[in-house]
């Protein structure tokens, strides 16, 4: 049976944090649920999964493709203009180093971000089951369980001190 | 410090998007007359282009004047951002929250600004394509008569600028994903479409929220190198030609590095102060905010005076006979004489003195003159560094020369103030000028705390 998204709104970080407690003890997995919040809550606060990612590996990443793209642009650039400037080598290495240095930079910049975006999980084409409250304050926790367990899991968001129970409309049949 | 009170996140939402969903009967007043005025210095750069290079006071051998000038002075500028945003974010100082997206928009738009003088300053714009060396499979024909100098400090200046410009752009971008996610939330129609294109599908996950502060605080470590290198290889368009006396110091990195910080968060507590006033964020720029930034200016600005005090005594120590001839021209003639008095007293004297005390840097009005007192003078700073050394630049005395700026080029001048002004206010019809999130976090992370008989506000923080 396919999964069906539930979101339960607070009004109280503490009473979102007992939600997900319930949640746990109600077994469902801490992967199928998660918080929905408008400003970044300390890290542990409604006592969810900790969060890996891999982006400090993006700026080295990105770091060693700019400065191969700068050696190599640089060189190349020196080789393809054989103009001997006053008396120094073609193959120049302190024009060579800044700009290098700049590539290095910017590369690990752009690999930064691509990190940040790619490790947020985004874009997300479709949003999901989502409410407008949220950025106004209010605390969603997001559950996806299956579609039998759906009135367990509304009842127990409404327990936990849920202000509002919000169900994805069920998509139309197709003709 | 932390003196506001702590706002629902409806009403930050409220006060803080009032710019981008409301619009005051001033805003396209001023929008006319700002663009009115950029069209004006478009119409001169115009005919200067259409005319040629004697429309402006130019002339041998002052070669470089009100454009490079200004070239250097909104590079400076756009030091403000990194400054505040990164330095800020990696101190984890708190009264950063409502400084450093505006600090950050200022930097970009002052380096687009910048970027268009060189341009300008040509003469002839289209013959960029010369200066695109990064072709090195395709180089130009030297029978063509083109010998371009690909190991110029000149060529620096264009790759630093650019990457400090992407980078820029990208860090504020990223920030400004959770707030394009409340704007889509708050809008409709076609403007509802653009906002949920630009947020992303963002929801607010901790997951979301752990990498976007962890982006502030690694995109602030790698744009901090960028930022010092920015402005020591903009000085090096100076300081590496041996040939121009006052010009060849190997002070001129950090000396200009610490003079963009000071013109540059000078410039940010100036836009903070208006948009205080025109948006009436009060609870959100404070004055314990403004008070901070003073204090921080008066170290700044003494770092400054400090290169400066050290770049005029080396230039004497030598006893070099073109650069004593030099410093007498900036110290003795009028009317250098008299601008080098006003630079020092506007830069340094005048505001340092105003920033010494508590009641003034609480004061908007004062922090207003003081921080528009400095621009002014760093403005004169770098017209008086670079138009002396060059006007004395020959052996000759018969060849020396001053230089006289052309209504031209105090039109263009004058209108890249007002393009810069026109940016910020349409960026601020678009998109939130103050982090809304962080103010949130900041509010949030609130509290106080009862030490004895008194109770002293504090915030939480981790590590």
């Amino acid at each position: 049976m396919a999964k069906r998204p539930i979101l339960g709104l607070f009004e109280d970080a503490n009473y979102a944090a007992e939600a997900g407690d319930a949640l746990q003890e109600a077994d469902v997995s801490q992967d199928d649920y998660d918080f929905l919040t408008d400003a970044p809550y300390p890290e542990g606060a409604f006592g969810e999964r900790e969060e890996r990612h891999h982006l400090y590996w993006f700026p080295f990443v990105g770091a060693l493709v700019g400065l191969t793209a700068g050696i190599l642009m640089t060189s190349m650039t020196q080789l393809a203009y054989p103009l001997v400037q006053g008396g120094k080598p073609i193959l120049s290495l302190p024009p060579m180093a800044v700009i290098t240095y700049e590539s290095t930079m910017l590369s690990a910049i752009i690999f930064t971000i691509l990190g940040i975006i790619f490790e947020s999980r985004l874009p997300r084409p479709k949003m999901g089951l989502y409410d407008t409250r949220i950025t106004e304050g209010y605390i969603g926790v997001l559950v996806n369980v299956e579609e039998d367990q759906l009135p367990k899991v509304s009842a127990l968001l409404t327990q936990a001190g849920a202000v509002d129970v919000v169900l994805e409309n069920p998509e139309p049949a197709a003709a | 410090m932390q003196e506001g009170r702590v706002l629902p996140a409806k009403e930050i939402n409220r006060d803080l998007l009032r710019s981008i969903l409301t619009t005051p009967n001033w805003y396209w007043v001023t929008v006319a007359v700002m663009a009115i005025i950029v069209l004006g210095a478009m119409s001169a750069a115009g005919l200067m282009i259409n005319r040629g290079m004697g429309m402006t006071g130019l002339n041998r051998p002052v070669m470089w004047g009100f454009f490079i000038v200004n070239f250097v002075f909104w590079i400076g500028i756009s030091h403000a951002g990194v400054m505040l945003s990164a330095i800020l974010r990696l101190s984890k100082a708190e009264w950063r929250r409502p400084a450093t997206r505006a600090a950050e928009v200022l930097t970009v738009f002052s380096l687009m600004t910048a970027v268009m003088m060189p341009l300008i300053h040509t003469g002839r714009p289209w013959r960029l394509v010369y200066w695109v060396y990064t072709l090195p499979f395709v180089p130009y024909d030297f029978a063509r008569g083109i010998w371009p100098n690909i190991r110029s400090p000149l060529v620096w200046d264009p790759s630093a600028i650019f990457t400090y410009l992407t980078s820029s752009i990208l860090f504020v971008m990223v920030a400004l994903i959770p707030d394009m996610a409340v704007l889509r939330d708050r809008t409709t129609g076609i403007r509802h479409q653009a906002y949920a294109l630009m947020a992303m599908g963002w929801q607010g996950t901790p997951r979301q929220w752990k990498l976007q502060i962890i982006s502030g605080i690694l995109l602030s470590a790698l744009i901090l190198p960028v930022f010092v290198s920015v402005h020591s290889i903009v000085s090096w368009d100076f300081g590496m030609a041996v040939a121009v006396k006052s010009w060849h110091s190997t002070i001129f990195a950090p000396y200009f590095v610490v003079g963009a910080v000071h013109s540059g968060v000078s410039a940010v507590v100036f836009v903070m102060i208006l948009l205080r006033w025109i948006y009436g964020w009060e609870n959100y720029i404070r004055h314990e905010h403004i008070d901070a930034l003073g204090r921080l200016l008066i170290v700044v600005a003494t770092g400054w005076f400090y290169f400066f005090v050290m770049e005029v005594i080396f230039g004497f120590y030598g006893r070099e006979a073109d650069e004593i001839a030099v410093r007498e021209f900036q110290f003795t003639q009028p009317p250098w004489n008299l601008w080098f008095i006003f630079f020092t007293g506007l830069t340094y004297f005048l505001p340092v003195s105003l920033w010494l005390f508590k009641w003034t840097r609480r004061n908007l009005w004062i922090m207003s003159i003081a921080c528009i007192s400095v621009n002014i003078g760093m403005w004169l700073e770098r017209f008086l560094i670079i138009v002396p050394g060059l006007a004395q630049k020959q052996m000759f005395t018969f060849t020396w020369y001053t230089y006289a700026p052309s209504a031209v080029e105090i039109t263009i001048i004058g209108g890249t103030f007002a393009m810069v002004t026109l940016l910020m206010l349409l960026f601020s019809k678009v998109l939130p000028l103050i982090p809304l999130y962080d103010i949130k976090e900041g509010d949030m992370l609130k509290t106080e705390i009862k030490i004895g008989r008194a109770t002293v506000p504090a915030v939480f923080r981790e590590d």
